[in-house]
C-alpha cells in the first residue's frame, strides 16, 4: 500500500509541476500573446498553397498526357491557362517577397 | 493498488477538466502561457493513464479478485495471455482502453503539429481535452475498473467467444481506428474555431487519418477472421449491429480520403470535408455506444449497463455543436473553383463519395431502425441480411466499377478519344472473364458474375496505371524498368499506395463473392462409419475423441476427408465445455485449400448422446482471397503512409515563416 501511495503522490506531484511549468518557467512574461498570422502572413499563405496547386496540377496533366488520359487537343487547352495560374501565383509571391525583404 | 488506479483516473480526469476549460480561455483570450499549461495537461492525462492501465494489467496478472473487474472476467484457469486480454473484454476496461489510446493519440498529435499555427493548435487542444475529459467522467464516476469487493476464491471466467488468440489484436486495432478519428475531428474543429480554413489542418492530420482508417480496416478483417474459425456459423460477417459499428465509420473515413484529395488539389469540398470528418467521428463514438450501451442484441454485447444515456447525450453535443460551428463558418468555407466537367477524376471521386456516404447511411438506418421502432411501437423489429444486401449490391458493386474507371480518367476533364483509349484494355479484360465464367457455367448467380467481371475490369485498370506510369517515367531516360517502377511510387506514393488498396478491396470482393453466391452447404446426421458428401469431397465420420484442457473439456469428432480415392486428412470439429464459464462454445475444423483458395469449413452442430453427430459442411470457393487482401491492404496503406521527403520539403518551404506550435 505504501509504494501505491508513494506512486499516486509523486504522479499528482509531477503531473501539478508540468502543468505549473509555463508559468514557472516565465513568471514574468515580456509577451504573452498567442502569435496570430497577421492579414500578410496569410495572404503569403494562400498564394503558396495556390502555387503548389497550380504546379502539381501540371505535373499531373504532363503525366495524364504522358500515360494518354488526356489527347493532344485538350492538353494544349488546358496546359495554357494552367501555366499562367502558376507564374501569377509566383509572381505574386516575388512581389510580396521583395517588398518585404 | 485499487486506489493508485482510482488515484491516476481522478488525476487523468482533472488534468483533462483542466486541458479543456484552461485550453479554451487560452484559445479564446489568446494567452500563450496557459495554452502551453494545457499542453502539458494532456501530457500529463496520458501518463496518469499509463499507471491506471499498470494497475489493471497488474491485477488481472495477480488474479488479484478483490478488484470486482478481474473477477467478473477471470479466473484461475483462465491461460495468463487471455487474463491479460480480459483488460478490454469487459465495459470498464475497454473504456480505459478507450481513454489510453485517446491521451496516447493526443500526445502524439499535438507533439507532431508543427505545421499548424499556434492558434489553431490552441484550439485543438481542449477539443481533444473534451473527448479525453468525457472518457475519464465515466471511468471516474459511472463505470470504474477499480470497484473493490471481498476477495473471491475464483472469478467468473471469460466469455468463451473471447478466448482466442485474436482477441490479443483485434480489439485494440479497433479502438485505434475508432479512437484515431478523434484526431482529424479535432484538427477540423480547431482550425474552424480559430477560423483558419487554409490546409495546414489537412496536412497536420493527414497521417494520422490514413492510420486511423488503416488500423479500422484491419481490426474490422481481424473481426471477420475471428468470427470465422472462433463463432462458429459459417460466415465471417453477420450485418450484426456491432460489426456495422465498425465499418460506417470506415466507409466515412474513405469517402474522406478522397474527397480531401479534392480540396488539396482544387480547392474545392471544403464544407464536406469536415462534414465527412464529423460523421466519422460521430459514427466512431455511435460504434462504442452500441457495444457498450447494451442497446442492441449482439454476440459483441458482452456487457448491459446504464452508461447509454451518457453517450448518447455526448454524441448529441458533439454532433449539434461541430455542425454548428460548421454553420457559423459557413463563409470561410466557400470554394473558389468548381467542377469542370462530369467526365473527370474529381467528379468520379464525387460519386463515389455520395455512394460511400449512402452505404454508410442506409446502413445507419438499419441500426437504428430497431432501437426507434422499439423506443416508438414499445414493438422489437428486426432488420436482416436481405436487407443489407440489397444496399451492398445496390450501392457496393457501382463502388467497385467506380475504382476501376477512377484511375483511368484525367482530372478537370477526359475526352471520348481519350476516354476510349484508356478504357480499351480493361473493358477487353473484363468482357473476356465475363464470357469465360458464362462458359464455365458461373451464371448461376448473377451479381457473382457481375462482381468478377467488375473485379477483373478494376484489376486491368490497376496494372495498366502501373504500366503506364512506369513506361512513362522510364521514357524519360536514365532508369530502367524497376528503377522507372520504383520511382513511380516513391514520388506518388498516396496515389501508388491507395491503387494497392483498391486492389485488395477487389481480392476482398472476389472473396466475398465466391464465400457466398458460390458457396455449397450439406448437414446430415451421421453414426461412425457413415459419410456425407458435398461439393464433390466425401467426409467419413470415425467417432468422438475427447480431452481434458485446463479450463475446458474438448469433445472433438473425427472426420476423414477424401476427394475421389485420395485421402485429404483428418479433420476434428468439436465442442468445448468450460467450466468456470459454464458454457459451451462451437469449435470449428477448417481445410485450407492454398491451390484454389477455397476452404472446406466443418461445424459439429450436435454431440448427440447415442454417438452420432449433427455434421454441418461447408464450401467456400475462393474464401481465402478475403484473408490475403488483408495482406495487401496493410502493404497499400503502409505505401501510402511512407514519408515522402521530397513532399515533406516542399510542405516545409511553403509554411517558412509560419508560426509554429506553442
Amino acid at each position: 500500500m505504501s509504494a501505491a501511495l508513494v506512486v499516486g503522490a509523486v504522479l499528482a506531484v509531477a503531473c501539478v509541476a508540468l502543468v505549473a511549468l509555463p508559468f514557472m518557467r516565465e513568471p514574468q512574461p515580456q509577451d504573452d500573446a498567442l502569435s496570430r498570422p497577421d492579414e500578410l502572413e496569410q495572404r503569403r499563405l494562400a498564394l503558396s498553397e495556390e502555387r503548389d496547386r497550380a504546379l502539381a496540377a501540371l505535373k499531373e496533366l504532363e503525366f495524364d498526357h504522358r500515360t494518354g488520359k488526356v489527347s493532344d487537343d485538350d492538353y494544349r487547352e488546358l496546359v495554357g491557362p494552367l501555366r499562367r495560374r502558376a507564374a501569377e501565383t509566383l509572381r505574386a509571391l516575388d512581389v510580396r517577397a521583395t517588398a518585404h525583404g | 493498488m485499487a486506489d493508485l488506479g482510482r488515484a491516476a483516473l481522478v488525476t487523468s480526469f482533472l488534468l483533462l477538466l483542466y486541458a479543456l476549460v484552461g485550453g479554451s480561455l487560452a484559445a479564446w483570450k489568446g494567452r500563450r502561457r496557459l495554452a502551453e499549461s494545457a499542453q502539458n495537461a494532456l501530457l500529463g492525462s496520458f501518463a496518469a493513464t499509463v499507471v491506471a492501465t499498470a494497475v489493471l494489467l497488474g491485477a488481472l496478472a495477480r488474479h488479484d479478485f478483490s478488484f470486482q473487474y478481474v473477477a467478473d472476467h477471470t479466473s484461475r484457469e483462465l491461460p495468463l495471455g487471455y487474463t491479460l486480454t480480459a483488460f478490454w473484454g469487459g465495459q470498464e476496461g475497454s473504456l480505459l482502453l478507450w481513454l489510453l489510446v485517446l491521451s496516447g493519440y493526443s500526445v502524439a498529435a499535438v507533439l507532431t503539429s508543427r505545421r499548424v499555427d499556434r492558434e489553431v493548435l490552441a484550439w485543438v487542444v481542449p477539443t481533444l481535452a473534451l473527448v479525453g475529459t468525457f472518457f475519464s467522467l465515466l471511468l471516474v464516476f459511472v463505470a470504474s475498473p477499480f470497484a473493490t469487493q471481498a476477495a473471491v476464491a475464483d472469478g467468473a471466467g471469460l466469455n468463451p467467444s473471447l478466448q482466442n488468440p485474436y482477441m490479443a489484436i483485434h480489439p485494440p486495432m479497433l479502438y485505434l481506428g475508432y479512437v484515431g478519428l478523434t484526431v482529424p475531428f479535432a484538427f477540423a474543429m480547431g482550425a474552424l474555431l480559430a477560423r483558419r480554413t487554409d490546409e495546414r489542418w489537412i496536412v497536420a492530420t493527414r497521417r494520422w487519418t490514413l492510420a486511423a482508417w488503416a488500423f479500422l480496416g484491419i481490426g474490422q478483417l481481424l473481426g471477420a477472421h475471428w468470427a470465422y474459425v472462433e463463432i462458429g456459423w459459417g460466415g465471417f460477417y453477420a450485418w450484426d449491429p456491432v460489426e456495422n459499428a465498425a465499418l460506417m465509420p470506415w466507409l466515412a473515413a474513405t469517402a474522406f480520403l478522397h474527397s480531401v484529395m479534392i480540396q488539396e488539389k482544387r480547392g474545392m469540398l471544403k464544407v464536406w470535408n469536415v462534414l465527412l470528418v464529423v460523421l466519422a467521428f460521430g459514427l466512431s463514438l455511435f460504434g462504442t455506444f452500441l457495444t457498450r450501451s447494451g442497446i442492441i442484441q449482439s454476440i459483441h454485447s458482452f456487457t448491459q449497463s446504464s452508461i447509454g444515456p451518457w453517450f448518447l447525450g455526448f454524441i448529441c453535443l458533439i454532433t449539434a455543436g461541430s455542425l454548428t460551428l460548421i454553420f457559423a463558418r459557413l463563409p470561410l468555407l466557400r470554394a473558389k473553383t468548381r467542377l469542370e466537367s462530369l467526365v473527370s477524376r474529381e467528379a468520379t471521386f464525387l460519386y463515389n463519395n455520395l455512394l460511400l456516404v449512402a452505404l454508410a447511411l442506409t446502413i445507419l438506418w438499419g441500426v437504428v431502425y430497431p432501437i426507434l421502432s422499439q423506443a416508438v411501437t414499445g414493438q422489437a423489429a428486426t432488420v436482416s441480411k436481405p436487407y443489407y444486401n440489397f444496399f451492398l449490391h445496390t450501392f457496393g458493386i457501382p463502388l467497385l466499377l467506380l475504382m476501376g474507371i477512377g484511375p483511368l480518367v484525367a482530372w478537370r476533364r477526359a475526352s471520348l478519344r481519350a476516354l476510349g483509349r484508356t478504357f480499351l484494355w480493361p473493358l477487353a479484360a473484363a468482357v473476356i472473364a465475363g464470357a469465360a465464367l458464362l462458359a464455365a457455367g458461373a451464371g448461376s448467380s448473377r451479381i457473382g458474375v457481375i462482381a468478377y467481371t467488375f473485379s477483373v475490369f478494376v484489376l486491368a485498370s490497376i496494372v495498366l496505371e502501373f504500366a503506364r506510369g512506369t513506361a512513362a517515367r522510364k521514357a524519360l531516360g536514365g532508369l530502367g524498368w524497376a528503377g522507372a517502377f520504383s520511382s513511380l511510387i516513391a514520388r506518388n506514393r498516396r496515389r501508388y499506395g491507395g491503387y494497392v488498396v483498391h486492389a485488395s478491396v477487389v481480392l476482398l470482393a472476389i472473396g466475398i463473392t465466391g464465400a457466398s453466391a458460390y458457396q455449397t452447404v450439406r448437414e446430415s446426421r451421421l453414426k461412425p462409419g457413415q459419410s456425407m458428401t458435398v461439393a464433390g469431397d466425401r467426409l467419413i465420420f470415425r467417432g468422438f475423441q475427447s480431452r481434458m484442457e485446463s479450463n475446458h473439456r474438448a469433445i472433438r469428432a473425427l472426420v476423414d476427408v477424401y476427394r475421389g480415392d485420395k485421402y485429404l486428412g483428418r479433420y476434428r470439429p468439436g465442442k468445448n465445455q468450460y467450466f468456470a464459464e459454464d458454457q459451451v462454445s462451437n469449435e470449428v475444423s477448417i481445410r485450407h485449400d492454398l491451390l484454389t483458395g477455397g476452404d472446406l469449413f466443418l461445424i459439429a452442430d450436435q454431440v448427440n448422446s447415442d454417438g452420432s453427430v449433427d455434421l454441418k459442411a461447408l464450401q467456400k470457393p475462393l474464401v481465402n482471397l478475403l484473408w490475403l487482401a488483408g495482406f495487401v491492404f496493410v502493404g497499400g496503406a503502409l505505401i501510402a503512409l511512407w514519408p515522402d521527403a521530397r513532399e515533406e520539403r516542399r510542405l516545409a518551404e511553403r509554411y517558412a515563416g509560419a508560426a509554429v506550435r506553442a
